[in-house]
């Protein structure tokens, strides 16, 4: 085919705006970041856990988390001795600004769960989204391009854990995305890295030396709801029968 | 905080699918009702119902052309939902309602009416004049040829598509409750009888709905009606309503009986949140008392008149029971926590884009529409003979 002038001024303005919509969905990186090279995951060590809420606090800094909705929060149990079916629970304002005392007279244990999405590897928010703005990525992220999501809430309803939630500008779906403009460059996500006691820890499970090897090696370790076989990757330490 | 019993998920206090997604399922299970309703004439020979046949195909298109308008509306980007169509996501059952709603459009109800309607709009397009005239020629689609010949070929044609309409149909509807059904994270929507109890449920609604319009229309133009086959609907509606309240009644047995994690929760919502929308107007308003009364004239004789009421009454309450049914599944799946610690409640606007008002229009909507489609193509068998008389002489 001969490409003349005219073609050549036709094609070039039309690949440009075929590879500006090719790039929309493709979040930044860091130049020597390889996506294939990691599986990220997270691991929550609850007795570490004490209820501070700084992880949640930065990230509605780092990510711009509107009023009311959580892109992670911390729950507290109260669990008497005998009764693990009817655990009380509390999350007032999403654990942010920390936790009422507990009266000396009580009794049960207490303890508390940090949440965020589990970034499942066989996600049912990704797997019902009717046009695919919901994915993973390559890395193991369930992420949303937010230019495409038309806010039906579907993801919404399928997430076992109330991860997500329609952000109320935006009109589309939102969620923890592990700080992927983060973690692409190197860093730690916000909770990660504003969490005092170290009970929240990012895992790479493809790297080998990912110190997570070693303590899933040494620890029992669970999921939230194991029955919904989501292949969830935030993995707790000593989590407790009662945590729903 | 207000309107919270016991711990939801901070995310889940308020809930995201609204009034608007209740009236989605109701209004496609109105569509596929009425079109199973008329395809017993055309595909299961019921000559008794025949009268109601051609309305019952229109009241089908109205409902339809009003479907997606709850969910455009509902949506936060209602100016993507094309994606759905350029890039389905193959693995989501929401993704194939585009093409389920386009292919029954397109395919199936439109072409049916037009190969049925054809004579009579050939004969209209040389009977009327002005604008009317107009419009009936473009409804020919340049097609004016009625032999006989032509119009059995019609006749062939449209028994297929009946035929491809009735499988249709229950994907149109039987793919809606498999929205709900799939929903692992859900208990009270996940239930692979979901798809069943919503087809069943949907041909009770859409066959109450065109027994109604049907009396309606009859005392508005002040003919007498047809007993023979407001009987027969009635007939079909009460056996289908009684195999629709079996399958709800085994879910809930099912439920009751395996009490899994899900069921004290559950179990506590419907005592309370759902109590007066489940227990009373749902099954016992909705569905026993329509279910008594039609089976009541099964039994006994009575006059023609106090069928009449009866029909009107059951017809009207049971359309109330499916819309309850609705509502309790898709409102009350979001009422409780996927914790099972505790339970929101769902404030309705009033003049809001999800509101009361937009509800009601919606609902209004389809019977405007249906009266421009009853205007544009009669049909009633006096109508076509009285056109047909005046188109004689142009022969």
């Amino acid at each position: 085919m001969n490409i003349t002038r005219r073609h050549l001024l036709i094609l070039l303005p039309a690949a440009a705006v075929a590879w500006e919509s090719v790039l929309a969905g493709t979040p930044e990186e860091a130049p020597n970041y390889k996506k294939t090279d990691h599986w990220w995951g997270m691991l929550i060590d609850i007795p570490k856990c004490i209820g501070c809420g700084n992880c949640v606090r930065a990230c509605q800094a780092e990510n711009d988390v509107p009023d009311g909705f959580f892109r992670t929060w911390v729950e507290r149990y109260h669990v008497e001795d005998w009764n693990l079916a009817n655990p009380e629970v509390i999350s007032p304002d999403g654990g942010k600004e920390g936790f009422p005392s507990v009266a000396e007279d009580s009794n049960g244990k207490y303890f508390f769960v940090p949440k965020l999405c589990n970034h499942c590897a066989d996600s049912p928010c990704t797997q019902v989204c009717p046009v695919g703005a919901t994915f993973i990525s390559p890395d193991g992220v369930v992420l949303v391009d937010q230019t495409y999501c038309m806010g039906c809430a579907y993801c919404v309803q399928a997430c076992p854990y109330g991860c997500r939630y329609i952000h109320p500008q935006k009109r589309v779906a939102d969620k923890c995305t592990l700080c992927y403009h983060r973690i692409t460059k190197g860093l730690t996500t916000a909770c990660c890295e504003a969490c005092p006691t170290g009970a929240r820890q990012l895992a790479d499970l493809k790297n080998p030396k990912d110190p997570i090897h070693a303590f899933l090696k040494t620890h029992t370790v669970q999921v939230l709801k194991p029955q919904m076989a989501t292949g969830a990757k935030v993995f707790y330490n000593a989590l407790d029968g009662s945590v729903r | 905080m207000p309107g919270v019993e016991g711990f939801m998920y901070p995310n889940e206090v308020s809930l995201y699918w609204s009034v608007l997604i209740v009236l989605y399922p109701y209004i496609t299970g109105l569509v596929a009702g009425a079109f199973i309703l008329a395809s017993l004439v055309r595909v299961f020979r019921v000559e008794a119902v025949g009268p109601t046949y051609r309305l019952a195909l229109l009241t089908a298109l109205a409902f339809l052309i009003v479907a997606p308008m709850p969910l455009q509306l509902h949506l936060g980007h209602p100016e993507r939902s094309f994606e759905m169509y350029l890039t389905p996501h193959r693995t989501s059952a929401m993704a194939m309602f585009g093409f389920v709603y386009l292919w029954y459009l397109m395919a199936v109800l439109t072409v049916e009416i037009w190969l049925d309607y054809r004579g009579d709009i050939v004969m209209m397009s040389q009977t009327t004049r002005g604008w009317r005239r107009l419009l009936y020629r473009v409804l020919t689609l340049g097609s004016a040829n009625v032999s006989e010949r032509a119009l059995h070929i019609d006749e062939r044609v449209g028994w297929f598509i009946t035929l491809i309409g009735v499988p249709s149909a229950i994907l149109l509807h039987g793919y809606v409750g498999f929205i709900f059904g799939s929903i692992k994270a859900n208990p009270w929507w996940s239930s692979p009888l979901m798809p069943v109890v919503f087809i069943f449920s949907a041909m009770v609604s859409g066959i109450a709905a065109v027994l109604l319009l049907y009396m309606a229309m009859m005392r508005l133009r002040r003919e007498p009606i047809d007993m023979r086959c407001v009987d027969t609907i009635a007939q079909y509606m009460l056996y289908i309503f009684i195999i629709d309240f079996s399958l709800e009644m085994l879910d809930l047995i099912h439920r009751i009986y395996e009490a899994d994690e899900s069921f004290r929760s559950l179990d506590f919502m419907v005592h309370t949140k759902l109590w007066s929308s489940q227990v009373v107007l749902q099954i016992c308003i909705g569905t026993l008392v329509p279910i008594v009364l039609v089976g009541l004239v099964q039994v006994t004789r009575l006059s023609s008149a106090v069928r009449k009421r009866i029909y009107a009454i059951s017809g009207s309450l049971t359309l109330i029971g499916v819309l309850a049914m609705r509502w309790n599944v898709v409102i009350g799946g979001q009422l409780f926590s996927k914790s099972f610690l505790g339970y929101t409640t769902y404030k309705m606007g009033l003049a809001t884009r999800e509101g009361l008002l937009v509800s009601i229009a919606l609902i209004i909507l389809p019977l405007f529409i249906l009266a421009a489609l009853v205007k544009l193509l009669p049909p009633w068998p006096q109508k076509r003979q009285e056109a047909a008389a005046a188109s004689a002489p142009a022969h």
